[in-house]
């Protein structure tokens, strides 16, 4: 198990190398002036000189790289002309078009994308695996032939659907909920949840569909498995054979894939960010791409590449925590 | 695809009937795959005929029709239901009274064609690094499957999101929209041919061909492609939908298809603003959207179970990893 552990962090680290140098090739080897790109189009010759010399861009792409995987490390000093500004590790560059340090920038951004990621992740495992576990209770009735139409429905709907959908009824039409307004969790935590409420929905509806499939199969699987046949044998009840005894064989695989997805998700949830206006990681991308904010786009790749290696890793772990059979593998 | 059944793995038990093969067969013998597969080739069929059906209503995608909305009122639709009339046949768009009808077929050809070439990018180069991993030795296989995971690190809609930032705008949006998704959406199918190319090298016949003084290559078109159409098959079928909703959600977030181009993504992003005064601007866009990837998967299944006539039993399937647009 150590050993298992020990490759797959090191093959983690790997990737998150490799990755950064594939990202920083593809993104400082933009066509037309990179430092006039980064720098913004409102920038003077002069700013744009200066950057030039700031980025190293006139050396060639590995002493470029170098500087950039330094910063990461351990922290970097960009010349500004009069004086030195330093930029600490994690130093994922600077933002010239909103004069700040890129990894200030995301880290700002941070805790709105997590209150909406674990929030809706609390909600889709919920409603994924709890629908799950009921067609399988009720397999071979109406109720699993409707809940797996639904489920296919819910895999059909893009969150930017459901999400307008949900507007439309909940706030216009029937005034329940507010249209979302962030408010930070220190500041007033009834306040955060209840604004938060319909982008969790929103995204718990599309989200849970996979879950509900999986679930079903891992535990028609583990209901299929000779232990489970035992059991039944002896006369234990369907009930609780799909909610005591093949539970935890059947939720390893589900628990992982959550590991996965919630991890690819701090990220930035695009899509539900945008929608509905909430200050993440994912709605600063989509600004930063629409300014051409060169520095802060790398710099979140970079970050959602790291959160997805990191849970990768992580549900690779799980797995093989709960099935020691991957580890031989 | 007469070669994909007969081969190791699908159904080589049953007796192939007279007639049909065996996969239609069961393809037919499930009403929702083929009520699914009505409704793709309807769409494909109106992407297609596009000029012709905007020609058959009078219509077409850019012309204004000021006339058409209120502009007192901030220019919503005149007439109930967003304007529909025997000349309008879906009403016409808020503030400018282009034809909704006409927006909606053209923009099926961008949607459906956008997904069309991802998937196929991505199952070309999925097929060709996941075939090099598997037939090529150790080194082979530990690079390309190192630079698997580098893709696996880049979300499809981030890393598109971040592209369209740095590529020129002079470069046509579609064709570059399918490039990056067909670029960064291939490991999924790389790693399911990569696995069954290992497995499949240690069978019999494989190793027949070997003996018999064949190439790498010739094992990988005679012997390894036809068993491999089958997964590949039913892979592609469901990436072909979640292709297109990300061409919609990047088309949605205002970074995808430009106007005048339509798209169905920029009329939903559009509809965003006019739900109110205008609801059926964003329902028809929504409903045709999910009725499309709907229709999309519930044929992507059908052709599962047909190709695979055990997996309903097995179950494990096809349930894999979330879809790529998802959040």
């Amino acid at each position: 198990m150590k050993w298992f552990l020990l490759r797959r962090l090191g093959g983690a680290l790997f990737v998150l190398l490799a990755l950064s140098v594939v990202v920083y090739a593809a993104f400082y080897v933009a066509p037309g002036n990179v430092a006039q790109i980064a720098c913004g189009p409102r920038c003077s010759p002069a700013q744009v000189a200066q950057v030039s010399e700031q980025l190293h861009l006139g050396d060639p792409l590995y002493t470029q790289y170098w500087h950039f995987l330094q910063g990461l490390f351990a922290g970097r000093d960009y010349s500004t002309g009069t004086g030195v500004l330093h930029c600490q590790a994690p130093c994922l560059g600077l933002s010239y078009q909103s004069d700040q340090q890129v990894t200030e920038l995301i880290l700002a951004k941070l805790p709105a994308t997590a209150s909406l990621a674990v929030g809706a992740f609390v909600l889709w495992m919920l409603l994924g695996v709890g629908t799950g576990l009921l067609s399988v209770w009720r397999r071979g009735r109406l109720t699993e032939r409707v809940l797996t139409w639904i489920t296919l429905a819910g895999m059909a709907t893009p969150v930017f659907v459901i999400g307008l959908l949900l507007i439309i009824v909940l706030v216009t039409a029937l005034q329940i909920l507010p249209f979302p307004d962030y408010v930070p969790l220190t500041e007033d935590p009834e306040q955060w949840a209840w604004n938060l409420l319909l982008p969790w929905i929103s995204l718990a509806l599309v989200s849970a569909a996979p879950y509900a499939r999986m679930t079903r199969a891992s535990m028609m699987e583990t209901l299929a498995e000779d232990h489970v046949r035992t059991f039944r044998a002896y006369g234990v009840g369907e009930r609780a054979l799909v909610g005591r005894h093949a539970l935890r064989g059947a939720l390893a695989p589900v628990i992982a894939l959550g590991a996965l997805d919630i991890g690819s998700m701090f990220g930035g949830a695009v899509l539900t960010e945008s929608l509905f206006g909430i200050p993440g990681v994912g709605r600063e991308l989509v600004d930063a791409v629409k300014h051409v904010d060169l520095p802060v786009v790398v710099g979140l790749v970079l970050v959602t590449g790291f959160f997805v290696v990191l849970a990768n890793a992580v549900a690779d772990i799980l797995q093989a925590m709960a099935d020691r059979r991957v580890v031989l593998a | 695809m007469s070669q994909v059944l007969p081969a190791e793995g699908a159904g080589a038990v049953e007796a192939p009937a007279p007639g049909a093969h065996p996969f239609w067969r069961r393809l037919r013998a499930r009403r929702s795959a083929l009520v699914a597969a009505a409704i793709v080739a309807l769409l494909v069929l109106a992407a297609l005929a596009a000029p012709l059906l905007a020609g058959i209503e009078g219509q077409d995608p850019t012309t204004y029709h000021p006339d058409l909305v209120d502009s007192a009122s901030g220019g919503v639709p005149i007439g109930s239901f967003g304007g529909i009339s025997a000349e309008h046949w879906l009403g016409v768009e808020p503030l400018t009274g282009r034809d909704l009808f006409a927006r909606i077929v053209y923009g099926a050809r961008v949607s459906l064609g956008v997904a069309l070439g991802a998937t196929l990018l991505q199952v070309i180069i999925g097929v060709g690094i996941g075939l090099a991993a598997g037939l090529g030795n150790r080194f082979v296989d530990q690079a390309l499957s190192r630079i698997t995971d580098v893709v696996v690190a880049l979300p499809v809609m981030v890393t598109a999101l971040g592209a369209l930032a740095v590529v020129p705008t002079s470069f046509p949006r579609p064709v570059l929209i399918a490039v990056i998704i067909g670029l960064v959406g291939w490991s999924g199918t790389s790693k399911i041919v990569r696995a069954q190319t290992l497995s499949l090298k240690s069978r019999d016949h494989v190793a027949a061909a070997r003996l018999s003084g064949w190439g790498s290559w010739q094992i990988a078109r005679r012997e390894l492609l036809p068993a491999l159409a089958a997964p590949v098959i039913t892979y592609a079928v469901l990436l072909f939908p979640s292709n297109i909703v990300v061409e919609a959600a990047l088309s949605f977030l205002g970074v995808g298809i430009k106007p005048p181009t339509p798209s169905w993504g920029q009329m939903l992003s559009d509809a965003d603003t006019w739900y109110q005064a205008a609801p059926t601007y964003l329902l028809i866009p929504a409903l045709l959207l999910f009725v499309t990837v709907l229709a999309l998967t519930v044929l992507g299944e059908g052709v599962r179970t047909a190709l695979d006539p055990r997996a309903e039993s097995r179950l494990r399937i096809g349930t894999g990893r979330k879809k790529e647009a998802d959040a």
